[in-house]
C-alpha cells in the first residue's frame, strides 16, 4: 500500500526527469558519438582540442574561478554581517540582496551593457567628473562583472543559511575557552559553515563555465568561452554532433570540478544542490 | 568553607530596550562554593551568569574576581569557563579535539594535552570515546563531554547554565549526584542557574532565588524552603499555603480568624503578615481536635503521599500526608508552632507583583 503510493506521488516527477533531464542526456550522448552519417566516431570529442577551443575552455575555467572567487570574497563578509545582525527584519535584508534575482536575467546583463559601453552611462559620468574613460567592455573584465553581479545571490543564499544555523553558544564556547575573534573565525565558524560555501562555490562556478549569454552581450565576438563555442555548433553552424561533443566534454569537466570541491565537505548535511 | 570571596557582584544593572533584567543586583560569591541562580525564566538568573562570564556586559556595576576588576575583560581572558545549555559542543570535531580545543590555544605540549583528555574523559566516565563524533552521542554523554571540555583548562570558577534543562527525569537525577562528585573532585567554585526548585536544593551550598532582575533570598536550601523570606520564595521553592493573616501579639497570629500559636516574635501587635504553611506540615485529625474544621475535596495518590485539598475555614488548603483521608470526610486541621512561617507583606510594586508566583510569566 504504502509503496504504491509512493510510486504514484513520484510519477510526475519521474516523468518529468524522463522527458526534460534522461531523454536529452541520451540524445546529447548519442550525437556526440555519432557523425553526420550516424555512424560512431570520437570526432566529435576531439573537436576539443584545437587550440581555439581549448583556449575558450581555459578562459571558461580561469574566468569562472575568478568570478566564483570574487563572489565568495563578496558574500562572505554580506552573510556574516546578515548573520550578526540582530535586526527582527535581516531576512528582508536577505530578500534585498536576491531581489534582483526577481528580474529577467537577460535584461540585467544588457543593462550592464549600457552602463559599461564605450559611450554608456559610466564614462559618461566619468567624463562629466573629468576623469579618463574606462574601456572594460568586450573584455574578460566584464565577462567577470557580469557573472559576479549575476550570481552572487546564489552564493550569498546558502552561505547565509548555513552561517544562521550555528548556534551562538558554540561561538560563545570558543570565546569561553579562550579563542579571540581570528581564532574562532579559523577554527570555528569556517569549518561549520563549508556546507554552504560548497553550495555556494557549486552554484557559482557551474553556471559561470557554462555560460555563453554573459560572455555574448559583454564580451561581444571579441571574448569567446566555451560556452559560446557551443551555441555557435548548434546556432550558427547548425552541427549538432560537434556541439553535443563540446557539451560532454565540459559535463565532465564540471563532474570533476564538484568531485574536487565535494571532497573537502565531509559529506554532513550538506546545505546545498547536491 | 573557606570565606574567601572570589566573584563579586557590585551595583550590576542590565537593560535590554529599555526594560530592566536586572537591578542593582549585589552578590559574591565564595571559593569553593556551590552557588545556585534559580529563578522562573526572565528573571534574570541567566543574564548575570552571562555577565559572570564575559558574554554580556553590565550597564552599570562592576565584577570583581579575585578583588580585580574584570567587567572589560573579554571571555577568553577570563579565568572560568561555562557548560552552556544545549552543550554547545565542536560538531565538526572529535571529542578528543573538542577537549583539546582550549588547551591547544594555551599551547600546552602534546603529551599534557593527550595525558589531560584521558584524565577528563576518565572523569566524566567517558573513556576511550576519543575519537567519536559528538553527534554520536547521547545528550547525556555530550553533557558531560561539555564538562570535559571546561574543566580541563583548570577554570577557578565553573558556570553552568541549566546544563541538564535538555535531558529527562532519570538522566538528570544521574547527573545531579555526577555534578556534585565533581565539584567534589575537582575542588572549585561552581555558580549554576537553573529554573528547577529540586535540582537547586539538591546540589547547592548556597541558592540565590531572582525574581524580575531582583534577588528575593540567598541562603542554604535549608533556610530557604523552611524560611522563605516572602511569598514569592515560598511559592517557587516546593508546593505551598499562602495566606493573608494578622500578627496578634508575639508568638499568636490569626489566620482566618482562628488563633495559632507559632514561634515568631518582633512583628508587632495586631500587623498583617503573609503566612506559609508547607503541605506536609498540616495535621489532618479528628474534627473535635482541630484548630479548623473543614472536609476533603479532592484525593489524589502521588506514590510517596497523597496529596488532599480540604476546605476549611473559606480557604482550600493543599495538604500532603501518608495518611488518607476519604473525599467528603470531615477532618480537623492542626499545625505545629515551629512550622508556621511568618512573612512581611510586600513593601514595593514589584514584590507584590512577584508574590504571584511563576504563573505570571
Amino acid at each position: 500500500m504504502k509503496r504504491k503510493s509512493t510510486f504514484l506521488l513520484s510519477t510526475p516527477y519521474g516523468l518529468w526527469m524522463l522527458g526534460f533531464t534522461i531523454i536529452p542526456l541520451v540524445m546529447i550522448l548519442y550525437y556526440g558519438l555519432t557523425g553526420r552519417n550516424g555512424g560512431f566516431t570520437l570526432e566529435n570529442i576531439r573537436l576539443i582540442a584545437t587550440e581555439e577551443n581549448l583556449k575558450a575552455l581555459w578562459l571558461s575555467i580561469r574566468l569562472s574561478l575568478l568570478s566564483t572567487l570574487l563572489c565568495l570574497l563578496v558574500a562572505y563578509p554580506l552573510a556574516m554581517i546578515l548573520r550578526n545582525t540582530k535586526f527582527k527584519n535581516s531576512r528582508f535584508m536577505v530578500m534585498l540582496f536576491i531581489m534582483p534575482m526577481w528580474m529577467n536575467s537577460l535584461l540585467r546583463i544588457i543593462a550592464w551593457q549600457n552602463i559599461l559601453e564605450r559611450r554608456g552611462v559610466l564614462n559618461t559620468l566619468l567624463e562629466l567628473l573629468h576623469l579618463p574613460a574606462l574601456n572594460i567592455i568586450n573584455s574578460p573584465a566584464a565577462i567577470v562583472l557580469g557573472m559576479v553581479y549575476d550570481f552572487l545571490p546564489f552564493m550569498v543564499l546558502p552561505l547565509y543559511n548555513t552561517l544562521v544555523k550555528i548556534d551562538e553558544n558554540v561561538i560563545n564556547a570558543a570565546h569561553d575557552l579562550g579563542a579571540n575573534n581570528f581564532y574562532t573565525f579559523t577554527k570555528i565558524i569556517f569549518p561549520l559553515s563549508m556546507p554552504g560555501v560548497i553550495s555556494g562555490i557549486t552554484m557559482v562556478f557551474v553556471p559561470s563555465l557554462t555560460t555563453f549569454v554573459i560572455s555574448d552581450i559583454l564580451g561581444g565576438s571579441k571574448v569567446l568561452l566555451i560556452g559560446n563555442i557551443i551555441e555557435q555548433q548548434f546556432q550558427k553552424l547548425n552541427n549538432w554532433h560537434s556541439g553535443s561533443g563540446l557539451s560532454l566534454v565540459l559535463m565532465v569537466f564540471v563532474l570533476i570540478s564538484m568531485a574536487l570541491v565535494g571532497k573537502y565537505d565531509k559529506g554532513e548535511g550538506s546545505a546545498g544542490v547536491w | 568553607m573557606i570565606d574567601n570571596k572570589l566573584i563579586e557582584l557590585v551595583g550590576i544593572t542590565k537593560r535590554y530596550n529599555g526594560s530592566t533584567v536586572i537591578d542593582d543586583l549585589n552578590l559574591y560569591i565564595r571559593e569553593n562554593e556551590f552557588l545556585t541562580l534559580l529563578g522562573p525564566s526572565g528573571c534574570g538568573k541567566t543574564t548575570t551568569l552571562r555577565i559572570i562570564g564575559g558574554f554580556e556586559s553590565p550597564d552599570e556595576g562592576k565584577v570583581l574576581f579575585g578583588g580585580k576588576d574584570i567587567t572589560k575583560l573579554p571571555p577568553n581572558e577570563r579565568q572560568l569557563n561555562t557548560v552552556f545549555q544545549k552543550y554547545a559542543l565542536f560538531t565538526h570535531m572529535t571529542i578528543a579535539e573538542n577537549i583539546a580545543f582550549g588547551l591547544k590555544i594555551k599551547k600546552k605540549s602534546k603529551q599534557y594535552i593527550k595525558d589531560k583528555i584521558k584524565y577528563a574523559l576518565k572523569l566524566v566516565n567517558l573513556d576511550g570515546y576519543e575519537n567519536r563524533m559528538p553527534d554520536s552521542l547521547s545528550g547525556g554523554q555530550q553533557q558531560r563531554i561539555a564538562i570535559a571540555r571546561a574543566i580541563v583548562n583548570e577554570p577557578k570558577v565553573l558556570l553552568l547554565d541549566e546544563p541538564l534543562g535538555a535531558l529527562d527525569l532519570k538522566l538528570r537525577q544521574d547527573m545531579q549526584y555526577e555534578l556534585i562528585r565533581l565539584k567534589n573532585e575537582l575542588g572549585i567554585t561552581f555558580v549554576y542557574v537553573t529554573h528547577d526548585q529540586e535540582e537547586a536544593l539538591t546540589m547547592s551550598d548556597t541558592i540565590m532565588v531572582m525574581n524580575q532582575g531582583y534577588i528575593q533570598q540567598i541562603g542554604s536550601p535549608e533556610d530557604i524552603y523552611n524560611e522563605p523570606e516572602n511569598a514569592f520564595v515560598a511559592d517557587f521553592i516546593g508546593e505551598s499555603n499562602i495566606l493573608s493573616a494578622t500578627m496578634v501579639k508575639d508568638r499568636l497570629v490569626n489566620i482566618l480568624g482562628v488563633n495559632f500559636t507559632c514561634v515568631d516574635e518582633g512583628f508587632g501587635q495586631n500587623t498583617p503578615v503573609d503566612v506559609v504553611i508547607r503541605p506536609e506540615d498540616i495535621d489532618l485529625v479528628d474534627p473535635e481536635d482541630g484548630v479548623l474544621t473543614g472536609h476533603v475535596t479532592s484525593l489524589i495518590f502521588k506514590g510517596v503521599h497523597y496529596e488532599m485539598e480540604v476546605m476549611a475555614g473559606g480557604f482550600e488548603w493543599l495538604v500532603h500526608s501518608t495518611d488518607m483521608a476519604p473525599v467528603g470526610s470531615k477532618v480537623g486541621i492542626r499545625v505545629d508552632p515551629f512550622d508556621i512561617q511568618i512573612m512581611h507583606k510586600p513593601e514595593s510594586e514589584d514584590e507584590a507583583v512577584s508574590a504571584k508566583g511563576p504563573e505570571a510569566w
